[in-house]
């Protein structure tokens, strides 16, 4: 079975801030290591590899240095990951993300399983996934939470949905969302790190996607538009609740209240 | 939709490592007396306004006819046939929204004898039900759902859909938008309405400390998902006004490559990550009495308890309890701290939680530092005090 899994290349730390003076975002936002939640899907990947034979592929789009991040899943054990690059993908939002990296995919070819983490650190969304199985026409399952099996072009899942737990069988080919937790992921294995070359990982532009309409690319192909951004409300309000215990009880009592939990 | 352009006048190398220097994704490049933004760029235009005028931001937008579009739409999430309370207050933010533009507030249900659900959002200001009712929609299948709720857009034409993000809607509201080729965004804080139609949302963006406003212009219909408990339920109107339309179902809908095996309620297990509220007790709160105060406070409250290391250990509490770096990490909307003094691993592990309420007895433990409701006194006195005065509310 051939399995391609997602991944994105995600900001070392959370800690993006905002000037409060300047509006000017403070620079610690560049991206630096694999989305962590990926770590589930590559692992998931692989584990399946082993039961059933097949090859484990990556994608990523983003600047030429996630190759960082490709080249460290081939050191867990896939085999080749491709980034996809080109300054037309600049400032995509999620239906342009998306669109480029089913445009990617197709250009990756013959899978039958695609495996995307939960979602990502940076943008949290969890929206990408399902937005590339609707441009590829393929079925999908989020929240997945096991792979029971894989036969007569099936794959059998467990997957979480709200109140319930659902079991489902999905003709192949399809995309998954696996959550975070469901394995441990392995680490990096240096042997193979040694091994790397620079034909390890591929790059592809727009010049070698089927659709050569830029419009539906980057910026000009997303349907969102950051209007301005800010930093939030400042948590630094620290209050003091005094008075005796019967005091302050009430006033706990009171915050609950307001805050809408009773 | 607009495009960043470099304005090459002004291009020399001070200018261009200035905005280089600007740019928090590291997305600007200068080679050869080029100036080239990659694909990190995350559209903050922090560039356009901050760069002396270097990159400027061409709007290209083909106008589209807003008026043509027109409704605020929830989706109606009732998975098990139970309307999931998300869609509640996502009806009373509509109703907000619909008094900028006076649009109609419309909801979109799918599902298997769901007439009784349908009817009761009725009571909450929803002006049309529209309603898919088939047997092959009572369990969720991604494309039967897909397709009936892209028939109600091609059909209804809503300006905007408020979407619960629940695992469903987190499947379903991406899958809809794509086909439409229109925007989404996740996890809204505030939603706010133009006069011109267009659906000011806000959320954290870029990992949480900045917040983004992102509107939709130039497509229609503006999806957004919220999550549960974001914005306020609304009080139930005694009695319903409005209608509910039955809406076609067509075979070429129900097309699915997915089988239902089996589908069954979650068993209620512990998993604090996903609690959004938390009662955690430390060593401070160790005695027998306070654990059980602790529980019951967790249980009234509808959240669950949790504890530090020190409690696993001293085998009181089992380890899928416990918060901290070698525990979970929780975001909890409220976290309770009794008698935690707020080692960093512990911080660590639940810093980032909505509110922090911290009851310690010693004024200068170090929670006091990260919470945002400092009670310092005896949990043995205030807690108990506290749940008495919640039974006696209820």
């Amino acid at each position: 079975m051939n399995i391609l899994v997602c991944v994105k290349q995600v900001p070392g730390s959370n800690n993006v801030e905002v000037d409060p003076v300047t509006g000017v975002l403070k620079r610690n936002g560049i991206a630096s290591k694999i989305n962590p939640y990926d770590l589930y899907a590559i692992e998931t990947a692989l584990t399946l590899c082993e039961k059933f034979g097949g090859s484990v592929e990556c994608i990523t789009m983003g600047p030429p240095q996630a190759k960082a991040i490709i080249e460290e899943a081939v050191c867990m054990g896939a085999k080749y990951g491709t980034v996809l690059t080109d300054r037309k993908f600049a400032g995509a939002d999620v239906l342009a993300t998306a669109y480029t990296l089913s445009q990617g995919i197709k250009k990756c070819g013959d899978y039958e399983l695609i495996i995307c983490g939960k979602q990502t650190t940076d943008g949290d969304t969890a929206q990408v996934g399902a937005e590339v199985a609707e441009y590829l026409n393929i079925p999908n399952v989020s929240n997945v939470l096991s792979i029971d099996e894989v036969r007569d072009n099936r794959v059998f899942l467990t997957a979480s949905l709200d109140e319930k737990i659902v079991e489902l069988s999905v003709s192949l080919p399809c995309l998954i969302s696996v959550d975070g937790d469901i394995n441990t992921p392995r680490l990096p294995s240096y042997k193979i790190k040694k091994t790397l070359t620079d034909n390890t990982v591929k790059f592809l532009t727009f010049e070698d996607f089927d659709d050569q309409n830029p419009d539906n690319y980057g910026l000009t192909g997303s349907a969102t538009q950051v209007e301005r951004i800010f930093p939030p409300e400042k948590n630094t309000q620290k209050q003091n609740i005094d008075g005796n215990f019967a005091e302050q009880s009430q006033k706990l009592f009171e915050l609950l209240k307001s805050e809408k939990i009773i | 939709m607009g495009k960043l352009v470099v304005n090459k006048k002004l291009l020399n190398p001070q200018t261009a490592e200035a905005v280089i220097k600007l740019c928090p994704f590291g997305a600007i490049s200068y080679e050869n007396e080029n100036l080239d933004i990659s694909s990190a760029c995350k559209m903050c235009k922090m560039c356009v306004r901050k760069g002396g005028g270097l990159i400027e931001f061409i709007d290209d937008i083909k106008e589209i006819d807003k008026s043509l579009w027109k409704g605020i739409c929830v989706y109606a999430d009732c998975v098990g046939n139970k309307i999931h309370r998300v869609t509640y207050e996502l009806c009373g933010k509509a109703k907000e929204l619909s008094k900028v533009t006076g649009h109609p507030i419309y909801a979109i249900m799918i599902g298997h004898n769901i007439k009784k659900n349908a009817e009761e959002l009725l009571h909450y200001g929803v002006e049309k039900v529209f309603v898919y009712d088939d047997i092959a929609f009572s369990e969720f299948r991604i494309e039967p759902f897909t397709a009936a709720f892209c028939d109600f857009i091609d059909k209804i034409k809503p300006s905007s859909i408020l979407v619960g993000a629940t695992n469903l809607g987190r499947q379903l509201a991406p899958r809809v938008a794509a086909r439409r080729r229109t925007g989404l965004t996740a996890d809204c804080t505030v939603l706010e309405m133009k006069e011109n139609t267009d659906l000011v949302q806000i959320r954290p963006a870029f990992g949480g400390n900045i917040m983004a406003q992102i509107i939709t212009p130039n497509t229609r219909p503006q999806f957004c998902t919220a999550r549960y408990k974001v914005f306020a339920e609304p009080k139930r109107d005694k009695t319903p006004h409005g209608e509910i339309v039955n809406m076609e179902v067509t075979p070429e809908m129900l097309v699915s490559a997915i089988d239902i095996i089996d589908s069954k309620n979650k068993p209620k297990d512990v998993d604090i990550s996903e609690a959004d509220i938390i009662v955690a007790v430390g060593r401070g709160a160790s005695g027998e009495s306070i654990c059980e105060s602790a529980k019951e406070l967790a249980d009234l409250l509808g959240g669950v308890v949790a504890c530090t290391r020190p409690l696993v250990e001293s085998n009181l509490f089992d380890a899928k309890h416990q918060i901290g770096l070698s525990g979970r990490t929780v975001k909890p909307k409220i976290i309770f701290c009794l008698g935690i003094s707020g080692a960093v691993q512990f911080a660590a592990g639940m810093k980032s939680s909505d509110k922090i309420v911290a009851i310690n007895s010693d004024a200068s433990a170090p929670i006091f530092d990260v919470a945002h409701y400092c009670v310092v006194g005896d949990v043995n006195e205030i807690v108990p005090e506290l749940i008495k005065k919640i039974k006696g509310d209820a």
